[in-house]
């Protein structure tokens, strides 16, 4: 009896710390949506009901000359180039190593494997002179074209589903005359689509969030993607005093992630429960 | 090695179909080589080639801005580094920065992963979201948000602080609580390490924790015993993949102090230095053999690491 009620006592304590913990998690979130539908005036007032809401810090976003449109058209195309690449490079390099076998494959596997743990500062600055050799700098073209050439992250993910698909498929449509291509395209991606939604979220949300790269490739504002240009509007908008504005700007940067998440939260979590790592 | 073996018997038997099986082979190697191009050629072209360049640049005073007068300067821009006092500042507060997110995140994240994980909680998904959602956001709106919420005048957390009579400290101008701040901001982004751990958790066979049961071990036991060290390669791999991240630091330290490293230095992580030496002062030889002792210092810790894990991690079916 005493034994249950400790219990229940212990159940209570883990259930108030989750609940104000998930009040720690969601109250800057709640902070930043009554922020950004507050007048200019009332920046720092501590009420989470914006008295009077008005759509005023949005419309500003678009009049400003920090260009907000531009900046999230950047970031749309960027990204979604970026999830179109690594998609198809990935999910071709993953077939290989899952289905193709030929000598070889097991040490250019353990090279793949091996650039997971390479820091990207070790090869951005040749890369930086290439594009810069190529007249490519101050365009969007260094941040999505390197998603074309695959990615270890992306490859392993593919890989470790792909081999949980029958080997008699490929088997039975080589006897029926298919083409590995064939295999491919018509077998492999289309049974591969949970992982791949799940490789397609990780990668939006990566180029999304990126923010070392398009600091290196696109460093001028207004030319900019959302993360560059809201880390340099931070300084002019809290200087000049429109904290309400940087604020919208941050919720509508948020906003494509939470619906993305919302609702492919499924393959998400399976994604990572797929590869067991997260990038 | 089996299709070696294979192939072999199979040469015995007849001289035809050796030929078939390696006929077969070259047309794998051809296809093989087909569906992995794209990656060879991004893996030399913007990889292998590029560690090799870093490692000759920084024996150079390239810069993009005057690229006609590039010299071999030998190491000097190593012993430049050893000379910067900014670059043993850099790594200094890279590795306090690491001492004291690292245990913290470890801990919370296991707790957390715990709880929602368990079969008993109710809500599981919603916390689990709720959870999740700061880690799903770029880490700019993070900074610019938590920027606002710990500001020392009009910040949410010195209001509650000085309601409660505690005066509220200098969260992001001051040397000592930047760090503190740093961590906390890190903790709100807790959401990845759990959800990692969380699927290393349900990667755990329910048949142990049955059989468990049934000799009689409580839930504490079974978490000692079964779940903590199944899931070890998981935290294993975390644990590494956030050292290595310290040395990463960027986006955080950029954006809260606007690149410049403040308050006297207490965020110029190594590699918001790096960058800056690279790309802001065109000092690329330098900023080269920063990235080259960068690389070596993640490819140590690596090697350290992954030789040590079999005294601690556990991996069933033996060892790997």
């Amino acid at each position: 009896m005493n034994r249950t009620k400790q219990k229940n006592l212990l159940d209570l304590v883990t259930y108030l710390l989750l609940i104000a913990g998930g009040v720690l998690m969601l109250g800057p979130f709640l902070w930043m949506v009554a922020t950004s539908f507050k007048l200019p005036a009332d920046q720092f007032t501590h009420t989470l009901i914006p008295n009077p809401a008005t759509l005023e810090n949005f419309r500003n976003l678009f009049s400003f000359d920090l260009n907000f449109p531009k900046l999230f058209l950047n970031s749309t195309i960027i990204s979604l180039l970026t999830v179109i690449g690594q998609m198809l490079t990935c999910a071709m390099a993953a077939f290989c190593f899952a289905v193709v076998k030929f000598r070889g494959r097991g040490l250019l596997f353990t090279l793949l494997l091996v650039t997971l743990m390479i820091p990207e500062q070790v090869t951005l600055i040749p890369n930086f002179i290439i594009f810069k050799w190529l007249h490519l700098v101050g365009t969007s073209v260094p941040l999505w074209l390197p998603a074309f050439w695959g990615g270890a992250f992306g490859t392993f993910l593919l890989r470790q589903y792909f081999l949980t698909i029958p080997r008699e498929l490929v088997d039975a449509a080589r006897v029926d005359g298919a083409s590995l291509w064939q295999i491919f395209w018509r077998i492999y991606l289309p049974l591969g689509k949970p992982a791949l939604a799940a490789l397609a979220i990780f990668t939006f949300q990566g180029a999304w969030n990126d923010l070392l790269h398009p600091l290196v490739y696109m460093p001028t504002v207004p030319n900019t993607t959302l993360t560059v240009g809201l880390a340099f509007f931070q300084t002019q908008l809290t200087l000049g005093g429109r904290f309400t504005v940087l604020m919208a700007g941050a919720l509508l940067s948020i906003l494509p992630l939470v619906v993305v998440f919302f609702f492919a939260q499924k393959q998400f979590i399976e994604g990572i429960a797929l590869s067991g790592l997260k990038r | 090695m089996k299709a070696d073996v294979q192939a072999i018997g199979s040469a015995q038997k007849t001289t035809k179909k050796r030929q078939g099986h390696s006929a077969q082979n070259r047309f794998n190697t051809k296809w093989g080589l087909i569906f992995l191009s794209p990656w060879i050629f991004g893996f030399f072209v913007f990889t292998l080639i590029p560690i090799i360049a870093t490692l000759v640049f920084s024996f150079t005073n390239y810069s993009p801005v005057t690229p006609e007068s590039t010299v071999f300067v030998g190491l000097k821009n190593y012993s430049d580094m050893i000379a910067d006092k900014n670059v043993a500042n850099s790594f200094m507060v890279t590795i306090k920065y690491a001492i004291l997110a690292l245990p913290l995140s470890l801990v919370f994240g296991l707790l957390l992963a715990t709880i929602v994980n368990s079969k008993y909680l109710m809500g599981k998904n919603f916390f689990r979201t709720i959870y999740y959602m700061p880690a799903m956001i770029p880490v700019i709106a993070a900074g610019i948000i938590m920027a606002g919420i710990m500001n020392t005048n009009t910040g949410f957390i010195n209001m509650g602080l000085e309601s409660v009579g505690i005066p509220g400290p200098d969260w992001l101008n001051s040397t000592f609580w930047i760090y503190p701040a740093l961590v906390l901001i890190g903790l709100w982004g807790l959401g990845n390490l759990m959800v990692t751990l969380l699927a290393g958790m349900q990667g755990v066979a329910k048949e142990l924790y049955e059989s468990a049961e049934i000799d009689g071990a409580n839930g504490y036991q079974q978490y000692l015993y079964i779940t903590l060290p199944l899931i070890s390669p998981v935290i294993f791999y975390n644990l590494t993949m956030m050292i290595i991240g310290a040395f990463k630091y960027f986006d955080l330290a950029y954006v809260l102090k606007n690149g410049t490293g403040g308050p006297a230095g207490a965020t110029n992580f190594y590699n918001l230095y790096l960058y800056k030496n690279a790309f802001q002062y065109n000092l690329m030889g330098f900023g080269s053999a920063m990235a080259w002792v960068l690389f070596i210092i993640v490819l140590a810790l690596t090697i350290i690491l992954f030789t040590t894990s079999g005294r601690w991690v556990f991996y069933s079916g033996g060892k790997q």
